[in-house]
């Protein structure tokens, strides 16, 4: 945070040593990837997936989008509109939001810290290689009989029992992700408990850390409740288990129960990181430190906290006693304060300072807008007697999809902008990443604040055909989506051309907003090892 | 009961002519040919035709004023910031500023004022909704892949059927039909048959599911609720006299291939006419159960005895 000063002058020898002996650099050729323990690499590799993942996933929505485009089916049958909605979640929220934040966390925690790498940097390629493997399995389904699992994300039986083929190896790439998650997360924990520079205490640790060790903390509790929820689902399907079959004496709302239990602290997963990174962009660009930022620290804990208690909002018309919906109504709309508290602090800590736009910061200042756009429609889903109303319908997809992509996707975008010239060594076309945030920011909302007025006025989610009367609103929509996919090519573009050559970046990079943290002590690209020795903090 | 079902279908066809004869305009609107039904402008929440769904959209109003007088001032804030503070107008950046517990302490509590204040007719609301005693007519509501069920209780006991897609949305929705789904009156929003209910009279939904989760929703009543294999939910409402008419909804609940097309239609009729239907149904029903015992040979098709009764209700 703000007093974190480093002084690693004696450094700099050191790793011009290292680079001249090249007895420590990395492998070359494919088996640098494959043998990765590197943090940067491994890194990169997360980043990259995530990018890939981003657009497969992105492929599926530009398919339900072009289903919507009018009424009438056009284009595809609406089993495979299901699939392409089920998987476009699985994908998004499994293969480009958490793999996107783990790798940031790869490259920037040690180099937050002051550490030469993770402490665990076997158990670091394990959880990645993982990645890939799940993924195919998952896009694989595509080809069996019975096609890809068709019964949303959420997997609700006894209607993700009607499966086909499909469904074992969904389950098994849903067990793998949860298994390199964790394995993600625990080498985090252990390397910000173990690793952290001398004199850095906890409370002195910069906003993206702490966003991730509270977020690695949410991952080990709640993955393996997933894995515990799909395998009941198994032995239902394979075993004749009777977990969620009322006709064997099960409770299908039980599977609800334990899915949100995992599924509601996933979502501040999703988001709690990218808190993070606006803590550290803002105060950059804004040449001023953060503020109020113990509280900030203590709001992502409370917000953790909370969000673990507030999984019953997800299934209010599911039939509830009075009393939970109350208790669930409450609890949910505490989450406002802390996040309230996040978004003013962030504002006083742009109040009386000197801006700049540089894309970092634009995007961060349109994560401050959108997502409390978000939040809002956060709170009215949280009002349970209106919440009757909005359950299941496009209010519902509007809501998540303004905090999950200029939230989470923008967030994740900011910190792309921010720190690339650190890791790659070479500043970005600025004017195409203008260009980039502008096209996102403009057809993020034209693709998604129309999807409000479709859920008041009574279109339910998750269909491929609808009533005339929404036609207008999901053209709109539409129009939004694909402009809004198109536009992401030219983050590619960005970032192919930065990682192959541009302007040499400075170590501080944003020399004239000076930013602050450890990270920037170091060179552009970093030392292989990053610290070698740790800096000593003042 | 069947016959009342044809006789249904045929003014349907009958209207769908008279709509592909001239009423393009109104084709294009889509609902116009049930002016009234839906209570929504297309971008809101429907104001309703009973107690809740009214009740539902005061709150959603309030809280929507709420949320938008603290987005102006939280997003005006922040545009001002955005002008004035700008380094490329020479601000300096105040670095003493790192935290004010005063304001921190101001900004936590006074939205836990404003969310007491969202809390409490919440609160009311849901014991009201919650309430379900007292109803005047319960009816079973069953879900199925991919049709509702209602089976009657109270004064209209026996009386039973199912409720799907009507043929022309069901024709015009297959995938590259070829049909121009504007063409077809109230596309995917109506049924061959379906629930009929009384008005100003105090309606009990129980509902349940035969195979996978759905849920039974009309906006205009503001009453959705899944319906679930091996759990009975319950709804009710009342719609006020006077607004009755033809209210439709659709199933809420992702169940499979046709989760789009398994839609909620509501006949809401005056208490006197609604008593006239279930006399009707009552009869249908009895005359369908009575030749069945002696002559297997029967060469009368089942069809027609009713149809002399049915029409003229």
């Amino acid at each position: 945070m703000a007093n974190v000063h480093a002084s690693n002058t004696a450094q700099q020898p050191d790793h011009a040593h290292d680079d001249h002996e090249h007895h420590d650099g990395p492998a070359t050729g494919i088996k640098r990837w494959i043998f990765a323990t590197n943090h940067k690499d491994i890194g990169t590799m997360y980043l990259v997936f995530s990018l890939i993942m981003f657009f497969i996933g992105g492929a599926m929505a530009m398919l339900i989008r072009a289903e919507l485009f009018k009424p009438g089916l056009q284009l595809m049958d609406p089993v495979f509109f299901n699939q392409m909605t089920t998987n476009h979640a699985l994908i998004m929220i499994f293969g480009a939001v958490m793999p996107a934040f783990v790798g940031l966390a790869n490259w920037m925690v040690p180099l937050q810290v002051g550490a030469p790498d993770m402490a665990l940097p076997r158990m670091n390629n394990f959880s990645f290689w993982i990645l890939p493997f799940a993924f195919t399995l998952l896009l694989s389904t595509m080809f069996v009989p019975g096609g890809m699992a068709a019964a949303g994300w959420t997997l609700y039986p006894p209607l993700s029992l009607q499966t086909g083929d499909s469904f074992p190896m969904l389950i098994f790439a849903i067990h793998m992700m949860g298994a390199s998650s964790i394995m993600g997360a625990i080498n985090i924990i252990v390397t910000i408990m173990n690793m952290r520079a001398p004199g850095m205490h906890l409370l002195n640790m910069p906003l993206f850390t702490w966003s991730w060790l509270i977020t690695a903390y949410l991952l080990i509790a709640v993955m393996p409740v997933l894995a515990g929820a799909v395998t009941m689902l198994l032995t239902d399907h394979f075993f004749g288990t009777s977990f969620f079959n009322a006709a064997g004496g099960g409770d299908p709302v039980m599977f609800e129960h334990i899915f949100w239990f995992f599924g509601h602290p996933e979502v501040y997963i999703m988001i709690l990181p990218a808190f993070g990174i606006i803590s550290e962009v803002l105060p950059t660009f804004a040449r001023k430190p953060l503020f109020g930022a113990t509280s900030m620290i203590y709001a992502i804990a409370s917000i953790a906290f909370l969000s673990f208690i507030v999984w019953g909002h997800h299934m209010f018309v599911d039939g509830m006693p009075v009393a939970a919906q109350l208790f669930y109504m409450m609890s949910t709309m505490l989450i406002a304060v802390p996040t309230g508290v996040k978004v003013f602090n962030w504002t006083a800590t742009l109040w009386k300072g000197s801006l700049s736009f540089e894309p970092p910061m634009l995007f961060a200042l349109s994560f401050l807008f959108l997502f409390s756009i978000g939040g809002f429609s956060g709170l009215m889903l949280a009002i349970v007697p209106v919440d009757f109303q909005y359950n299941q319908t496009y209010f519902v997809v509007a809501h998540f999809h303004y905090v999950l992509v200029p939230g989470a996707i923008f967030g994740i975008m900011a910190g792309v902008y921010y720190w690339i010239p650190k890791w790659t060594g070479h500043m970005y076309n600025m004017t195409l990443a203008k260009w980039h945030f502008w096209l996102s920011t403009i057809f993020v909302n034209v693709l998604f604040f129309p999807q409000h007025f479709l859920g008041l006025a009574g279109m339910p989610r998750r269909i491929p055909d609808y009533a005339v009367q929404f036609t207008d609103w999901n053209m709109v929509s539409s129009i939004g989506g694909f402009c809004f996919g198109a536009s992401q090519i030219l983050f590619a573009i960005v970032i192919v051309q930065c990682i192959r050559g541009g302007q040499k970046a400075s170590a501080k990079v944003w020399d004239d907003a000076r930013p602050n943290g450890l990270e920037w002590t170091l060179s552009s690209p970093p030392p292989y090892h990053s610290f070698t020795t740790a800096p000593e903090i003042k | 009961m069947r016959l009342t079902r044809g006789s249904i279908d045929r003014s349907t066809s009958w209207q769908r002519k008279l709509m592909c004869a001239g009423m393009l305009c109104a084709a294009a609107l889509g609902l116009a040919g049930n002016a009234g039904a839906n209570t929504s402008n297309g971008y809101n929440l429907p104001t309703g035709v009973t107690d809740l769904a009214r009740d539902m959209y005061g709150l959603h109003m309030e809280v929507f004023w709420i949320c938008v007088g603290i987005a102006i001032v939280v997003f005006g804030a922040m545009i001002y910031t955005l002008v004035r503070f700008r380094h490329s107008q020479g601000a300096v950046a105040d670095t003493t500023m790192l935290h004010s517990t005063k304001v921190e302490i101001i900004w936590t509590i006074v939205p836990v004022l404003i969310l007491v204040v969202m809390a409490v007719p919440a609160a009311d609301l849901i014991l009201k909704q919650e309430d379900t005693r007292k109803s005047e007519l319960s009816i079973r509501v069953t879900g199925y892949q991919w049709k509702w069920e209602y089976s009657y209780m109270d004064a209209a006991e026996g009386v039973d059927f199912f409720s799907t897609l009507a043929r022309d949305s069901n024709f015009a929705r297959q995938v590259n039909s070829g049909i121009d789904p504007k063409s077809v009156p109230n596309y995917l929003l109506e049924v061959d048959k379906p629930l009929v209910i009384p008005s100003g009279t105090k309606v009990r939904l129980l509902l349940t599911s035969q195979d996978v989760i759905h849920a039974w929703w009309v906006p205009d009543f503001g009453a959705k609720r899944a319906a679930i294999p091996g759990f009975v939910n319950e709804l009710w409402f009342k719609v006020d006299p006077g607004k009755e008419g033809v209210y439709r909804g659709q199933c809420a609940a992702l169940c499979g291939r046709d989760h789009g097309f398994m839609p909620v239609v509501v006949d809401v009729r005056t208490p006197d006419e609604f008593k006239k239907w279930v006399e009707t149904q009552k009869a249908a029903m009895k005359q369908a159960a009575l030749p069945a015992p002696a002559s297997p040979a029967s060469p009368a098709p089942p069809a027609p005895p009713p149809t002399a009764q049915a029409l003229p209700k």
